[in-house]
């Protein structure tokens, strides 16, 4: 009962993101940008705006610039995030664990920690500050709750009270194929697997959404040659007829 | 407000953050343009009285139209890394002037119109219902926004609040609230063809008087032209160019350095303004009837280049915009960019070794280089990345034998807003203006007691005026601000011109 229920919340879950995210990028794409508005340090070629992509993603450059705290935390964080995420594929891939995640698993055993410190120095700079203090929503608190709160939970199940990690592998590796396996009824997990069920949901609703966003952006991803090329956006073409 | 009543902002640093004050510059405005103003630009007169729907439909349009408004509404992360990057949040220590702050008396009514957060939880995301006390609010602190992007080159996202600012001011401007100086000021572009309002009689007469005076003083007649068909080169400048000091010296400069190289050039009548306001107000229409007018001049008058004078958003929409507002160029020469910045006229010339120059006539100067806000990070020169540096720094240093660049924070693409940008440079904002100079003066005031500058040099219309005015509150002389050009043509010796010292 409580394994379909879960089952059926996941299958929700992942139509929303989808569904939500998809419609968003929809959006962004189909919305012109009227002006060439590149910021400087601005690439003149498209293999220097996708490296100025990478450099920002990956590093977080422009933030670097900006201020070293928030760069410090926030990178933490992201980066711990992701070997998280790719660790966790190992509870959701059927059948054996492939062998780059055997050789990630050991780092991502530690990141969990990684995340929740950069989260909390994250969360302290909203009180601390009086800047950013002034520029905080409940929404901005919440978020960071639920994210530590994922955390936390993750982290006592590896290194406090374990649950059945093979059931929770069978259940979630089963869901692939519309098969609903047993899941642990322990507190942890099932604490875990609903916030990240949240965190899914408020997913294309909420500023998560920086996440395909940032590729969107003009100042970041366009081309400064507006001298050689001319741009020009379909509704600005027909003021020219 | 009078500048009388304004504390002058002493900071220890330039970048030095203050302490939030929140309400600090609460209720500023600029004045409102007036019915006719307004209508002369095809915005209604005065408020009208569904201004709440019509608001929200332009909202809605702007979201359709512009890719920059519709993603960097939804995108901000609320990190705070913008929060201390704004020169009118340092100098007046309001929050609001903090640019997510300043982005979010806009969001705030985004998100509770158009987002389902918003919709159903508007506490949760600080979604705000569109009041007129939130309309007033908008007019108040869209105002103390000069557009001068330096919160985008440091927002991880590259969110720019100057989009922000001008899609403001484009609703309110669609509701009947438009700002006076800005408005005022395109109307007579539309009308006349330069901010000013000059007539070409009187532009006329203003290029002999300066010929003359080029005469009086080099023995050397050095023309002026205006509206001379057949010419080559198509000069549009700033109409501050016309009567302004230290503005008209560059004009000078500019006259002498064509003067030298041997082409032939004119000035429009028709298109006597490089400024295009319409950038300020985030009006794309009205941008682009602005720079249409170039385009008429340089068909009519049969030119095969265009050149632009040292103008900062000038600069930035005839760089960035001018190919998509009033392209193609193909009637142009193809061998050169169109258009292409003074400034890259004169380095060319001085590479090739047309300009014989006397850097001694400058050594009374230790100068030191302001980078404008919209030549900083929202154009280029050359064929560079970052030529907008080091371009006019090169010629600087071929004319001038004293040069020191201030903190290396405050200049290039972290450059300070000289305070008076985007349409602020009225004097119902004199407030606001001396206060927003503040960190450029305390970086200023570091190198003229550590290396002994004494004059800023600048290439734009705009920060010229505002420096010669806010200037003067810190402590210099109004004339300690002096164009670029200004200084070539010190040092420049035309062909023939008398010289009084025996070295030259
Ligand atoms: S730096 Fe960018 S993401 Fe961060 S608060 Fe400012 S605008 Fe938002
Ligand atoms: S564009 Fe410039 S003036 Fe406007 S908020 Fe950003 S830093 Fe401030």
């Amino acid at each position: 009962m409580l394994s379909t229920l879960y089952a059926l919340m996941f299958y929700a879950a992942t139509v929303l993101i989808v569904v939500g995210v998809g419609a968003k990028i929809r959006k962004y794409a189909l919305t012109p940008a009227p002006l060439k508005i590149p910021t400087t340090p601005a690439p003149v070629t498209e293999t220097g705006v996708v490296l100025r992509m990478l450099r920002e993603v990956l590093f977080f450059e422009s933030l670097y610039k900006s201020n070293k705290w928030i760069w410090a935390f926030g990178w933490i964080f992201h980066m711990a995030l992701w070997l998280i995420v790719i660790r966790h594929l190992r509870y959701t891939i059927p059948g054996t664990t492939p062998a780059l995640l055997n050789f990630l698993q050991p780092f991502g055993k530690y990141a969990g920690f990684a995340m929740v410190l950069g989260l909390a120095g994250l969360w302290a700079r909203r009180f601390l500050v009086d800047r950013v203090r002034y520029i905080s929503n409940p929404s901005d608190h919440l978020i960071l709750a639920l994210l530590v709160a994922i955390g936390l939970s993750g982290l006592s199940m590896k290194y406090v009270a374990h649950t059945d990690v093979i059931a929770v592998k069978a259940f979630m590796s089963g869901l692939w194929t519309f098969q609903i396996n047993t899941l642990p009824t322990d507190p942890l997990i099932l604490i875990h697997l609903t916030l990240v069920l949240m965190l899914m949901i408020v997913f294309p609703i909420s500023k998560l959404l920086h996440a395909p966003g940032v590729f969107f952006s003009p100042t970041r991803n366009q081309v400064d040659n507006p001298r050689e090329k001319r741009h020009l956006a379909p509704w600005a073409a027909e003021l020219e007829k | 407000m009078a500048d009388g009543d304004t504390q002058v902002p002493i900071l220890d640093d330039p970048l030095q953050v203050p302490c939030i004050k929140p309400g600090a510059m609460e209720g500023l405005q600029p004045f409102l343009a007036s019915p006719e103003h307004q209508e002369a630009l095809g915005f209604p007169g005065e408020l009208v009285p569904d201004w709440k729907e019509k608001a929200l439909a332009k909202m809605a349009e702007l979201a359709e139209k512009n890719r920059a408004f519709q993603v960097y509404l939804d995108i901000c992360v609320k990190c705070g890394a913008c929060t201390d990057k704004c020169h009118y949040f340092l100098g007046t220590a309001d929050p609001k002037n903090m640019p997510v702050a300043r982005q979010d008396l806009l969001r705030s009514v985004y998100r509770r119109y158009f987002t389902f957060a918003g919709k159903y939880f508007p506490w949760l995301v600080g979604a705000r219902d569109l009041t007129e006390d939130v309309l007033k609010e908008w007019y108040s602190y869209y105002h103390q926004c000069s557009e001068c992007r330096r919160c985008s080159v440091f927002c991880p996202y590259g969110i720019d609040t100057a989009e922000i600012t001008m899609a403001a001011r484009d609703i309110l401007d669609a509701v009947g609230m438009g700002q006076k100086y800005s408005n005022e000021i395109i109307g007579k572009v539309h009308a006349v063809g330069n901010n000013l309002g000059l007539n070409p009689k009187a532009l006329a007469a203003t290029l002999e008087g300066l010929e003359e005076d080029i005469e009086d003083d080099t023995g050397v007649s050095v023309r002026l032209p205006i509206d001379e068909k057949g010419a080559d080169i198509l000069l549009v400048t700033p109409s501050a160019d016309f009567f302004a000091e230290p503005h008209i010296e560059g004009l000078i400069g500019y006259a002498k350095v064509f003067h030298q190289a041997g082409v032939s050039w004119t000035l429009s009548s028709y298109a006597s303004e490089a400024a295009n306001f319409g950038l300020f107000i985030g009006n794309y229409e009205n941008m682009r009837l602005v720079s249409q007018r170039i385009r008429k001049a340089a068909k009519d008058l049969g030119v095969k280049r265009i050149i632009f004078g040292e103008c900062g958003h000038a600069w930035r929409v005839a760089y960035s915009f001018l190919n998509t507002l009033a392209g193609p160029w193909d009637f142009l020469d193809p061998n050169y960019p169109v258009p292409q910045h003074i400034l890259e006229f004169t380095w060319n010339e001085i590479q090739k070794g047309t300009l014989k120059l006397d850097k001694s006539k400058n050594d009374h100067m230790t100068i030191t280089f302001h980078d404008s806000c919209n030549v900083a990070r929202g154009s280029r020169m050359g064929d560079m990345p970052g030529g907008q540096f080091e371009i006019p720094r090169n010629v600087i240093k071929a004319v001038c034998n004293n040069y020191v660049d201030m903190d290396r924070d405050t200049i290039y693409e972290s450059t300070l807003c000289c305070g008076g940008g985007g349409g602020l440079l009225t004097d119902d904002l004199m407030d606001l203006r001396i206060k927003g100079a503040s960190p450029r003066m305390a970086a200023l005031r570091e190198v003229t007691e550590n290396d002994g500058v004494t004059h800023m040099a600048a290439i734009c219309a705009i920060c010229k005026t505002q420096f010669s005015k806010v200037m003067p509150k810190y402590g210099y002389d109004m004339d300690q601000i002096v164009s670029v050009h200004q200084l070539v043509s010190n040092a420049i010796i035309l062909d023939g011109q008398e010289t009084d010292d025996a070295e030259s």
